[in-house]
């Protein structure tokens, strides 16, 4: 068997007293759709932040393919394929659609350095940040800036990004968080129509869109795992019920 | 590798990035104006000169505040490098030949730029903004120390700079040679900056400008990226007073001090930063009502200012120039509507 695209081991990280991350074990698989659940304070934006390297784990190694990167730093990690998008939109927001994208391709393809040729002369960053808002269903937009967008495009924008640089694993922060229920379904066909390839993991309170998506499920409680099993198996575990869905199953 | 089928360069957002560098005809106003003061004004020589200088000056400012939104206070510690660069090495016969002095202004600047820059840069908000100040206060304070070198509180002045290309004097009286010495040199940094911000590096900037920590999560090297920004910002701050040393054949303590990094504050911030004409219509604005305030009032002509300042301040966030661009958008409005 190979090593899956992103693993923990007994992965640990405390703030003080407070221990937000206790011997995390996880793995996820190439093409997966993970999701991650757990109530308020459960450590799960702590757990993204160690995965994208923003915080560094107090104990424990973060392997990505076999690989230990636990010490690679957070620019190196998005290099290496790892994207995350953010539960409150964080955008470029006087630039248009197509510059917020541009930024992030141009960034992957080494273009970004570049002092004394115009940004636009770069057609091929220029295409394939088109070619991103295609696949979002995004292009009539694209030359309108970010304060002027509806949230829910905006949330698709956050998408955009984070596909921008091609990422191999794609943590989703809560991608509907804030997103009018009229306007959700964009959201969810985007995260439909994402390449099969990418390992996803999906952090989020929304159970609909937990079920809709995930093949596997993680129940984070109080920094440590709860529960890991199918989307069956965990709805129906009477201690999950208990702990989480019964307190906060309907939000 | 064949390219995609389907090629986006048709479509108005990317033709609108693809273009955006491109020179407008109204690009050329500024420069027409400025030599046409030239010819217009030769009495006012003086004063123009000192005009085009506090514009690049401000410029060096626009590129770190406005385009990579680093808020610094402290501007003056490279302007007055670069004054004292060009000061010392003449006035001890090391060297005064004008155009490699500005170069070696330019470097020194940059060196303290970058040298601070690792350090500042790792803050932000107001522990830099006081760092940015502390900075500046540290080198007018070893300027005013080291008197066997500068001049201390004096100041070095009657500095032999050589004529330009070794054919045209600086004379004080008639600063023709300064006035188009200084222009062509304001040219050459604004067609260096202009091509910068609008390069993949200067939409980096922009980008960090808007979103520090969305640029961390696309794998941008930020700091690193910001240290550069302040080091080229640095180098033209240098530029602009290494000439204004050479054009005055004079430098003082008042090089260095706040009173000159808080004016281009507040020029860049009347004009409108993040611009680049911002700094042109900032200084002139500023300059002509530094003018005639203190000629109307001349004891408490600041008090104009303050007052405007806190005008735009409270009604233009985006100087002179936002306004413009807000006129221009309502009257470009009701066409766009249907």
């Amino acid at each position: 068997m190979t090593a899956p695209l992103l693993e923990t081991r007994a992965l640990c990280r405390s703030f003080g007293a407070l221990t937000a991350a206790r011997d995390i074990d996880f793995s996820l698989e190439a093409g997966a759709r993970h999701a991650l659940i757990g109530p308020n304070g459960a450590g799960k934006t702590t757990f993204v932040n160690l995965l994208t390297g923003v915080i560094p784990p107090s104990s424990g190694a973060i392997l990505m393919k076999g690989r230990d990167i636990t010490r690679v730093d957070q620019a190196r990690r998005v290099k290496l394929g790892i994207a995350r998008t953010f539960q409150i939109n964080r955008l470029f927001r006087r630039l248009s659609v197509l510059e917020n994208v541009y930024i992030a391709v141009a960034e992957r393809v080494g273009a970004a350095p570049s002092m004394l040729r115009p940004a636009g002369a770069r057609r091929d960053v220029v295409d394939e940040a088109m070619q991103v808002l295609e696949t979002l269903k995004l292009t009539a937009d694209a030359g309108r800036r970010i304060s002027e967008l509806p949230y829910g495009r905006q949330r698709l924008v956050e998408l955009a990004i984070a596909l921008g640089l091609k990422p191999e694993i794609l943590l989703l922060d809560e991608p509907a968080a804030g997103v009018p229920s009229a306007e959700s379904h964009i959201i969810l066909d985007a995260i439909d129509g994402l390449p099969r390839d990418i390992g996803v993991l999906i952090i989020d309170h929304d159970m609909d869109l937990v079920f809709r998506f995930a093949q596997r499920i993680t129940v984070l409680v109080g920094g440590a795992v709860f529960a890991t099993g199918t989307p069956r198996e965990i709805g129906a575990d009477p201690n999950v019920r208990a702990v989480y869905l019964g307190r906060a199953g309907h939000g | 590798m064949t390219p995609p089928a389907v090629a986006w360069i048709d479509h108005p957002a990317a033709v609108a990035l693809a273009g955006r560098h491109r020179v407008r005809a109204w690009e050329a106003i500024p420069w027409l104006l400025a030599l046409a003061f030239y010819f217009a004004f030769p009495k006012y020589l003086g004063f123009g000169t000192e005009l085009l200088i506090t514009i690049l000056f401000a410029l060096s400012l626009d590129l770190v505040l406005g385009y990579a939104g680093i808020v610094t206070l402290g501007q003056a510690a490279f302007f007055g490098a670069g004054a004292y660069t060009v000061g010392m090495l003449a006035k001890r016969g090391i060297w005064n030949e004008p155009i490699t002095g500005l170069i070696l202004a330019a470097a020194v600047a940059a060196a303290i730029g970058l040298g601070s820059g690792l350090v500042l840069l790792r803050t932000g908000g107001l522990t830099l903004l006081m760092l940015t100040l502390c900075t500046m206060a540290l080198l007018e304070e070893a300027a005013n120390l080291a008197h066997d070198y500068t001049g201390g509180f004096d100041g070095l002045d009657s500095l032999p700079i050589a004529p330009l290309l070794g054919r045209f004097e600086f004379n004080p009286l008639y600063p023709t040679t300064q006035y188009l010495y200084v222009l062509a040199v304001l040219f050459v940094c604004f067609v260096f900056v202009r091509t910068l911000v609008y390069s993949p590096f200067g939409q980096s900037l922009t980008g960090i400008r808007e979103n520090t920590l969305r640029m961390h999560a696309v794998g941008a090297p930020v700091r690193r990226r910001l240290v550069l920004a302040y080091a080229l910002s640095a180098a033209i701050a240098g530029v602009a007073g290494g000439i204004w040393a050479q054009a005055n054949a004079y430098v003082n303590l008042g090089t260095l001090g706040l009173d000159r990094a808080a004016t281009v504050l507040i020029i860049l911030v009347l004009g409108g930063y993040g611009r680049l004409y911002g700094a042109f219509v900032g200084a002139v604005a500023y300059m002509a009502l530094a003018h005639f305030l203190s000629k109307i009032y001349p004891t408490a002509w600041q008090l104009g200012l303050g007052l405007l300042l806190v005008v735009i301040a409270l009604f233009a966030r985006n100087g002179i120039l936002g306004l413009t661009e807000a006129a221009a958008r309502r009257l470009r409005a009701p066409r766009a509507i249907s």
